[in-house]
């Protein structure tokens, strides 16, 4: 844990002293955020979930709800992650980038923590082997990091002559780390660099509303995985 | 105190449990035995809500259990192996259980951690113990809070001579507070002090549960041992142990 705080803080001010332009190391940053975040958030909960086998199943044997049993574990995990990520990126982006770009980035990478280790807890309470729990982890993580993007850039080719803006806006929704990545992109003033659709997500993503429909989203992609984790694990034989 | 009514229990291809129906009343000891995997382990976890039954309900007290935990408050439970995180102090240990708990000092019975010298080893953490060792912090354990029920899976395995008296004696004055006291062991020779009760578990099916007392008699035997094997002869019963083989042996060369 301390190494992921340490990792992510030098990652940080590295990029933040070696660009001149802040805006271009928020780009680099975004990068990390996005694909490191949930990538740790994912194995280092389920190999927590995993270690505290032992803790779990003493606990049951005393009076204890296990709803309360398994939130504690996730409270304990998800937290410590998101206080490492609030250290070692937070700190850098109040340094250096304090403007609406860097609150986007602090909020999605916040999100993203707590999504992944709510997502690493079902597939972990899912699964008794740890060896397939910590695989069908990097497959959703492979899914949402790589292949989803493959999925949508596929459909939006074999679709492009009809009008799709609405449907991307959507498609963008059933993947956290997407959704993260246009909320900042957004925010960047590089949306112009994506045409129509960009203007569209700007018109979109830059009201009220649309901050509202990111924040919403993003709760739900946390609460969800979480509430079906509370629900598989009450009727779990342990 | 305890009823079991009709559990049944299946792990995909093994039938742990098979419409068993009980009931335990206080100041009973009830020895469980049957052959590995017959499902005595997993009536006990179902008893703690561990494992949640196929069908069939189980009532504390004439309250069905079902996804309620606050009747634990009043069951003991020493597991067949005390699995422990490993960096938990011993102490530690002991003290985040009486929080959990919220039990003050003076219900406290720490009668066992006296007896068994746990102090000594308070500061040790949990993965540096032996087998025998956690024996003994699972028996404290169950033990600590004056529970009205105690569940006690294989308490005597592992443990060294001395430390198993100390827990039987344990047992026995516990019966005698009127509690209600589980016992499952392979150890027959081990339950001939405490148990008044016997129940015999196969395949996950209750063969009988009768008191000591009645099973002596149908027997002619006076130690569970070989009553136990007297009665697997007559209903062709899968042996225990290999003594029980040899009892069985014996007898078919008498005729």
């Amino acid at each position: 844990m301390a190494g992921y705080t340490l990792f992510l803080l030098i990652a940080s001010m590295s990029l933040f002293n070696m660009e001149e332009n802040s805006s271009k190391a928020m780009l680099s940053l975004l990068n990390i955020v996005l694909i490191i975040v949930p990538l740790i958030s994912l194995i280092f909960s389920t190999i927590h979930y995993y270690n505290s086998y032992e803790f779990i199943e003493l606990m049951l044997s005393q009076p204890m709800s296990r709803t309360k049993i398994l939130l504690s574990e996730y409270g304990s995990v998800s937290f410590s992650l998101l206080f490492s990520f609030l250290i070692g990126v937070g700190v850098p982006v109040l340094i250096y980038s304090f403007d609406a770009t860097g609150m986007a980035m602090l909020f999605t990478g916040s999100a993203l923590t707590m999504i992944f280790s709510s997502i690493a807890f079902f597939a972990s309470v899912k699964s008794r082997d740890k060896a397939r729990g910590i695989g069908s982890v990097l497959l959703l993580w492979f899914y949402f990091a790589l292949i989803y993007d493959g999925l949508i850039l596929m459909i939006l080719f074999t679709f492009s002559d009809y009008p799709l803006e609405k449907l991307t806006l959507l498609l963008s929704a059933l993947n956290p780390i997407d959704l993260g990545r246009i909320f900042i992109m957004l925010k960047m003033d590089i949306s112009a660099l994506m045409g129509y659709t960009g203007a569209l997500y700007k018109d979109f993503f830059g009201s009220g509303s649309g901050i509202m429909f990111t924040i919403g989203i993003m709760l739900l992609w946390a609460l969800i995985p979480l509430w079906l984790t509370v629900r598989a694990f009450k009727r779990k034989d342990l | 105190m305890i009823r079991v009514d009709h559990i049944t229990k299946r792990f995909r291809k093994l039938q742990a449990l098979d419409d068993v129906t009980a009931s335990f009343s206080k100041g009973q000891v009830i020895s469980l035995i049957g052959p590995n995997g017959s499902g005595k382990t997993t009536l006990i976890k179902t008893i703690l809500g561990m494992v949640r039954p196929d069908s069939g309900k189980i009532y504390f007290d004439g309250k069905p259990i079902n996804g309620d935990f606050e009747y634990r408050r009043n069951i003991g439970f020493m597991p067949q192996m005390g699995r422990y995180p490993d960096n938990m102090k011993v102490g530690q240990l002991f003290r985040m259980i009486k929080n959990i708990r919220e039990v003050g000092d003076e219900e406290i019975d720490d009668e066992l951690i006296i007896k068994l010298n746990l102090q000594a080893i308070y500061d040790k953490p949990m993965r540096t113990l032996s087998g025998g060792t956690r024996q003994k912090v699972s028996a404290a354990l169950a033990f600590l809070f004056n529970p009205e029920v105690l569940i006690l899976d294989e308490p005597t395995a592992g443990l060294d001579p001395l430390s198993s008296e100390i827990l039987k004696a344990k047992v026995i004055s516990e019966k005698n507070k009127n509690k209600l006291i589980l016992i499952t062991s392979h150890i027959l020779s081990d339950l001939d002090e405490l148990t008044t009760h016997i129940m015999y578990l196969q395949d996950g099916k209750m063969q009988f549960l009768k008191d000591l007392r009645t099973l002596q008699d149908e027997t002619g035997e006076k130690r569970i041992g070989k009553a136990i094997a007297r009665i697997m002869k007559q209903e062709k019963l899968r042996p225990i142990r290999f003594e029980d083989i040899l009892v069985l042996k014996g007898e078919n060369q008498d005729h």
